[in-house]
């Protein structure tokens, strides 16, 4: 791949752009949204986190300590919300502003302005949503999940402040996922055919119609939950001739492609990763993409897995077992070939490299302890304890979290145009690998022993453990702070990066300087 | 914009409005899975015509019946015997017993649930208290019938079948819109 850009020759009419606030306020350019997605993610990603703190400190011993069970659930309702909606997926969006126009040799998004309003809504979102915990009667604690009746009957005064600010939230969405496609499909670079694209860009473009197909569906139920509980509707209210369990039915059909949402970016983060520094050329390129596909297609059809202790038939419980089970096919493909690609390469071991290392074995623990909770049978055990708890903080902590702390030690050094600290890097890695570890490995065992979730009091046989888990939780909240400080010491100055840091990368965002200009790929280049 | 965008953006977000939609098709869509498939235990709201069905005397169902009221609802609400042994086919009637022990007037609505919920499409009510909204002056008492029969076509491996009725407070609804909220949010 080459390009004809000249970088120097647009510094000069190009790079003047408003001053101080305004700039970030109406920026239309796709670097500036994509930091301003990054930068909210991480404020979001630490205020979660001090949330799951309080849980964490509230469950170190048994007995009521220092918070009373309205309070935690409130906190790990919103633990729930801020960092599935507030972290994980604007910080994919962010890396998608960032890096999808890069990649595919695109000027800009496609719709910047709209680009602009789909990040400026989400503070206001985030911000209804925080207000609503210091009404009277507090803010949500029915859990993420919000399952009716809950959220209808027995909810709070401020649930009208939830299912708006989840509006917000999915508005924002939707306008960013059509931003992603229309730029995926109509503004890549002459001779940049869909067999060509980076991964990340695949994964980001199925990713894009994942969330076009279900955040609409989301908003559908937050409305029922709202009319139900204001209007006298009876959706999900038995008297009125609802269902209960309809909510789940529906919830779910949003909740389960909702969680490859939030992982497919992750497959495509590492597998930009590994061959970088495996020296190799990525593995099964067209598998992954034909992976990534058909755990998109299958995430449709597995949604009631989450349902199996509501009294399914047997016959449904066999369905949803089977297509669940048949994700951990291409999800194997995918490992496999990661681990193919690594094979006989040239591997050195910097900081992005062992969060991607890390990503792999610790997302398999997870997708393992997945299988098991698709076995009918044994879900009736594990069913709403800490296994559950284990299982997708594996797959979304060391999995989601790790991938996108990989993919900002892998891009910083172009963001900023210095290297980031590695020793303090890898003092970040170590701290975090071992303290997610001492946090959730325990957890699968107080959870096969039956400690129910969402309940801030335990029985005594489970003090030690959680007095260990606690201790993990805390360490791990406290290694966080090293990726701060390395973060803001890369971005106020450092050794010089070169356009392209790692020698063994590949694709058009390392063709351009580093930090990349304001403006790149104004002429397009010609993918050969 | 050019027209490639904004081709693409209808398209776009014509799926959105159509996964919109989708979400409430869900709920009649459940419904009309449940009639068909009896999961959830949800019996028909209809009343049934009473066919001069066959008597299977050649084996008994026991039926269970439990009634409650729903928290908020003050009622009593109990069926007169606790279980009964039919031949599949036979019409039999069941009184249940609603007494309002408070001071006002209120309307209640039973809610049916079948167990096993494969069974449910072949428990068959002739007449149901169930159908309609029922109107309960204060201090007074009545008995509500129930006219049912069990298919004669019920497989071979249900030998119990319950019948659980929530009893919920509608008054409300009564008040509000009389008995037409039932048909819009009906079952």
């Amino acid at each position: 791949m080459s390009t004809v850009t000249t970088a120097d020759h647009h510094d000069e009419h190009h790079d003047h752009k408003p001053t101080g606030i305004k700039r970030w306020l109406f920026t239309t350019n796709h670097k500036d949204i994509g930091s301003l997605y990054l930068i909210f993610a991480l404020a979001m990603f630490f205020l979660g986190g001090a949330m799951a703190m309080v849980i964490r400190l509230e469950l170190f011993q048994p007995g009521l300590q220092f918070v009373d069970p309205q309070f935690f659930n409130q906190m790990t309702t919103m633990h729930g919300l801020i960092m599935v909606f507030g972290a994980v997926m604007p910080a994919f969006t962010g890396l998608a502003n960032w890096m999808i126009p890069m990649m595919i040799g695109a000027p800009d998004m496609a719709l910047p302005r709209m680009n602009n309003w789909s990040f400026w809504i989400l503070p206001f979102a985030f911000l209804i949503l925080i207000i609503s915990m210091f009404l009277p009667g507090g803010g949500p604690d029915f859990g993420w999940t919000f399952y009716a009746p809950l959220s209808t009957t027995y909810s709070n005064d401020s649930t009208a402040l939830f299912v708006f600010a989840v509006h917000i939230m999915g508005i924002s969405s939707i306008m960013g996922a059509i931003n992603v496609i229309v730029t995926i499909v109509n503004m890549r670079a002459p001779g940049m055919t869909w067999m060509k694209l980076p991964l990340f860009v695949w994964t980001w473009l199925i990713t894009a119609f994942l969330l076009i197909m279900v955040m609409p569906v989301l908003a559908g139920v937050v409305t029922m939950v709202l009319t139900d509980k204001y209007f006298a509707t009876s959706f999900f209210d038995a008297a009125g001739g609802g269902d209960p369990v309809l909510f789940q039915h529906i919830f779910w059909f949003f909740g389960h492609p909702e969680v490859y949402i939030m992982i497919l970016p992750a497959f495509g983060i590492v597998s930009a990763i590994v061959p970088t520094f495996a020296r190799k050329k990525l593995f099964g390129y067209a598998s992954m993409v034909y992976a990534t596909a058909s755990i998109a297609i299958l995430s449709f059809l597995v949604w009631a897995h989450h349902m199996f202790t509501t009294g399914m038939p047997v016959f449904a419980t066999l369905f949803f077992m089977y297509t669940t089970m048949l994700i951990a096919v291409p999800t194997g493909v995918k490992v496999f070939n990661w681990v193919a690609t690594m094979w006989r390469g040239a591997m050195t071991f910097e900081v992005p490299m062992m969060f991607a290392l890390a990503f792999i074995v610790l997302f398999t623990i997870g997708g393992l302890s997945g299988v098991m909770l698709a076995i009918t049978p044994a879900d009736f055990q594990y069913h709403d304890t800490y296994f559950v708890v284990a299982h997708f903080h594996y797959v979304l902590v060391s999995g989601a979290v790790f991938s996108i702390v990989a993919a900002v030690y892998y891009w910083l050094p172009k963001w900023t145009g210095h290297m980031y600290d590695e020793k303090l890097g890898q003092l970040h890695f170590w701290c975090s690998l071992i303290s997610v570890n001492l946090l959730f490995f325990p957890m699968h065992f107080v959870g096969l022993a039956g400690m129910p979730r969402r309940i801030p009091d335990y029985a005594l046989q489970f003090a030690d453990f959680n007095a260990f888990v606690s201790v993990g939780g805390f360490l791990f909240g406290l290694s966080q702070l090293i990726f701060l400080w390395v973060v803001i010491k890369c971005a106020r100055g450092g050794v010089k990066a070169p356009a392209k840091p790692w020698d063994g990368a590949e694709g058009l965002e390392w063709e351009v300087p580093s930090p990349a200009p304001y403006h790149t790929f104004d002429t397009p280049p010609q993918v050969k | 914009m050019n027209a490639k965008h904004s081709t693409l953006i209808g398209k776009l977000s014509l799926l959105v409005v159509a996964m919109f939609a989708f979400g409430y098709a869900l709920v009649p869509l459940y419904d009309v899975f449940c009639d068909i498939t009896g999961i959830n235990g949800k019996t028909a709201s209809e009343p049934v015509s009473a066919e001069a069905a066959i008597i299977d005397t050649s084996r008994e169902i026991t039926i269970e019946f439990i009634a409650r009221p729903n928290q908020q609802m003050p009622w009593i609400f109990k069926p007169e015997v606790r279980r009964m042994r039919v031949h599949p086919g036979e019409i039999h009637i069941m009184n249940y017993l609603a007494e309002n022990p408070t001071g006002r007037a209120i309307v209640g609505q039973a809610v049916p649930s079948v167990s096993p919920g494969q069974a449910a499409l072949f428990f068959h009510k002739i007449e149901c208290f169930c159908f309609t909204q029922q109107y309960l002056a204060g201090g007074n008492d009545m008995l509500m019938p129930l006219q049912f029969y069990v298919d004669p076509a019920l497989p071979a491996q249900f030998s119990t079948i319950t019948l659980s009725y929530t009893l919920y407070d509608v008054t409300s609804q009564w008040q509000d819109s009389g008995q037409d909220t039932e048909s819009e949010f009906g079952e």
